[in-house]
């Protein structure tokens, strides 16, 4: 039983910044922009937000750092610059895609290989990293170990309240918001209706650049936000990557089929995927399988690539995804 | 005035791109140390000459995958499609290459040639599952084939810790002394066949594109797939060949970069090589024609050269990637680069 809850836990751990960036890219695409280069985003808000985090424990000393709700509040801290530099930086791709017209998938490179050169650059030439790209932080101070009551209900407890980061609370909280924001208001409709069919939408009154700069930047800071969660939960270091994260939160996103809940499966899926990867061969039914770790690590991109396969002739997904708008086309 | 700016718009947009990347640099190079920033630019704009024939050589030898990666991108880009897969098809010819070059020792001194020739096939091969979805299928290549990368990653990375793993140093083996790349040697100067190989594929690729059917479909493909197919073309099949020669090269860049015997293998960790990326922003400067690639890829093996020599300045080599991926940035503003250009012409006519 101690196992399972282990598994469980770790694709919590993983599933949830999972879901925070495919969330972000979800508003990007429904808005009709390509994001590829959520990745990037995620680098770059994760690099700042622990910076913030370094620089505050630097000055604290060992009772403040023992003290785990304290912590909690460094760990929102980080995660607001983390949010706040991912949005900036998305302004670059907006303007490329939305006022310049520009290719979307180029910008999204450019971002892409902007955002690890600028952060080794800073981090190497900065004292405060002792002039390496890497950043530590104590990740363990932002663990809790057991919510007081909730962590005594069984198996739910387990799971969801013991061994937990606060930032798996806040992922269900955006998954809740990003749902009734997507579906339940104006601002959603009208976002959604922009990257369906964007003319008609501006017939009907929308600003579609305004729906567009708004889709782009809540990608950015959802994916800074989760490139943050990424790095918190499952390292003590920072070292200029996230390991491909952004573009698996991507395949999280094609595989969800750009609808909140089930991007919600998406990531648990991926996430258990990514634990075993690590975490099977403590399983006795899959360590005889005697499949190598990197099988695990391929099977999100494999099932993305079927699901697309099958469902790509339907034309699921955003209908103007991708398309430069053009307001005089019918 | 106007005449010419729109004929030569393309090239003065590529041209653009690259000063405003290279000003980004700057920027960012005079705020961090501006003491020494100016000397260290101009390390950069002369890194290619820095020790004469010596330089000359190693940059000729960067500029090798370099160009064969943007060929890749760029022949890709005259279908109309993006691929932007080359890192995968990338590593994937890489491993390929190093298990041959390890393994294979009893070609002789052909190995480094099979080498490089089942890294492009398997490059090819890789290629071919995204060329066929989005013949068949309708999927878009830009997902396929980032999906095709992480599993091509994880792929290279399996086969290395399988058969030609260096546990010491998590990499793979070096491959044989026949498996290295031979070069000409004339004094100073060290020409690598490697290069040799992308000056003919240049060659190959510019006759392709001009004087053959397929070269002709290709391109018409790009334009219009619609009208392609109406005017009888095979679209489906110029869309899979397509992908599938863009595939062999980056494959063949994979090779190209690993047969070597200078001490770099493929190292075990989730990181694509950043060399399949590059093939973009050469193919975009190069403004997909082979020669523009073949200068492009000479620019960026330069300015990275000038990036190495520049840290007796104590600057950090990102600052390359950091000028690079700015030109990326700034190639995709190419509209904005127009307006400027447009306007600075009517000023012009307005005087004259």
């Amino acid at each position: 039983m101690d196992n399972l809850y282990f598994l469980l836990q770790q694709t919590l751990y993983f599933a949830i910044p999972l879901l925070i960036v495919a969330l972000g890219g979800m508003f990007s695409e429904r808005s009709g922009i390509v994001n590829i280069a959520l990745e990037g985003i995620m680098l770059f808000g994760a690099f700042f937000g622990l910076l913030m985090v370094k620089y505050i424990q630097d000055m604290q000393g060992k009772e403040v750092l023992d003290n785990v709700s304290r912590q909690q509040l460094v760990l929102i801290v980080g995660l607001i610059i983390a949010s706040l530099a991912g949005g900036i930086f998305s302004l670059l791709h907006a303007y490329a895609s939305i006022n310049m017209k520009a290719n979307q998938v180029i910008s999204g490179t450019a971002l892409n290989l902007f955002a690890p050169a600028l952060s080794i650059f800073i981090a190497r030439s900065i004292p405060f990293t002792n002039y390496t790209q890497q950043v530590n932080f104590r990740g363990k101070a932002f663990l809790i170990k057991k919510v007081p009551v909730l962590g005594d209900i069984p198996f739910l407890g387990n799971i969801l309240f013991q061994q937990v980061f606060i930032t798996t609370f806040i992922g269900f909280l955006i998954l809740i918001l990003c749902y009734i924001i997507i579906y339940k208001t104006k601002f959603g409709l009208r976002l959604r209706a922009c990257g369906e069919h964007p003319q008609a939408a501006a017939s009907a009154g929308v600003s579609v650049m305004k729906m567009r700069y708004l889709g782009v930047i809540i990608s950015g800071v959802l994916a800074g936000c989760g490139g943050y969660v990424f790095i918190v939960t499952t390292s003590t270091q920072y070292n200029a990557t996230v390991s491909g994260y952004g573009f698996l939160a991507l395949a999280v996103l094609i595989f969800g089929e750009w609808k909140p809940v089930r991007i919600f499966f998406a990531s648990l899926f991926f996430g258990l995927m990514k634990t075993l990867a690590s975490a099977y061969s403590g399983i006795p039914f899959l360590a005889n399988l005697k499949l190598p770790s990197e099988f695990y690590r391929m099977i999100p991109f494999v099932a993305t690539l079927i699901v697309l396969s099958v469902s790509a002739h339907k034309g699921e997904g955003p209908r103007a995804l991708g398309e430069i708008y053009d307001p005089g086309k019918r | 005035m106007h005449k010419f700016l729109d004929k030569n718009l393309s090239f003065f947009s590529s041209l653009c791109a690259i000063i405003s990347g290279l000003i980004v640099g700057l920027i960012i190079m005079l705020i961090t140390n501006p003491a020494e920033a100016f000397s260290a630019f101009f390390t950069i704009l002369t890194g290619g000459l820095q020790e004469g024939l010596i330089s000359i050589s190693k940059m000729l030898y960067d500029a090798a995958p370099l160009i064969l990666t943007g060929l890749s991108v760029g022949f890709s880009f005259k279908t109309g499609l993006f691929n932007i897969g080359a890192p995968g098809q990338l590593i994937i010819g890489a491993v390929v290459a190093i298990i041959v070059g390890v393994h294979f020792t009893f070609l002789g001194i052909f190995q480094w040639l099979v080498a490089l020739i089942f890294a492009g096939i398997c490059g090819a091969l890789w290629a071919i599952i995204p060329g066929l979805l989005k013949a068949y299928r309708n999927v878009n290549e830009v997902v396929s084939t980032i999906m095709m990368n992480y599993i091509g990653l994880y792929l290279a990375v399996y086969l290395v810790k399988l058969v030609v793993y260096n546990r010491e140093k998590n990499e793979s083996l070096y491959v044989n002394a026949n498996a290295v790349i031979p070069s000409l040697r004339l004094g100073n100067l060290t020409i690598s066949f490697s290069f040799i190989i992308a000056l003919l594929i240049i060659y190959i690729f510019h006759i392709i594109l001009t004087r053959t059917v397929f070269g002709y479909e290709l391109k018409a493909v790009g334009f219009n797939q619609h009208a392609a197919k109406y005017a009888g073309m095979n679209s489906k099949r110029n869309i899979v060949l397509s992908l599938v020669i863009s595939g062999a090269l980056a494959g063949l860049a994979g090779g190209v970069i690993y047969l070597n015997d200078i001490g770099r293998a493929l190292e075990v960790v989730d990181v694509l090589p950043n060399e399949g990326y590059l093939g973009i922003p050469v193919a975009l400067i190069g403004l997909n024609n082979p020669i523009g690639i073949f200068f492009a890829g000479l620019f960026m093996a330069y300015i990275s050269l000038g990036g190495f020599y520049m840290q007796i300045y104590n600057f950090v080599p990102e600052i390359i990637n950091v000028i690079i991926s700015s030109i990326i940035y700034f190639s995709a503003l190419v509209m904005l680069f127009r307006i400027l250009l447009e306007r600075l012409g009517k000023r012009r006519n307005v005087h004259g």
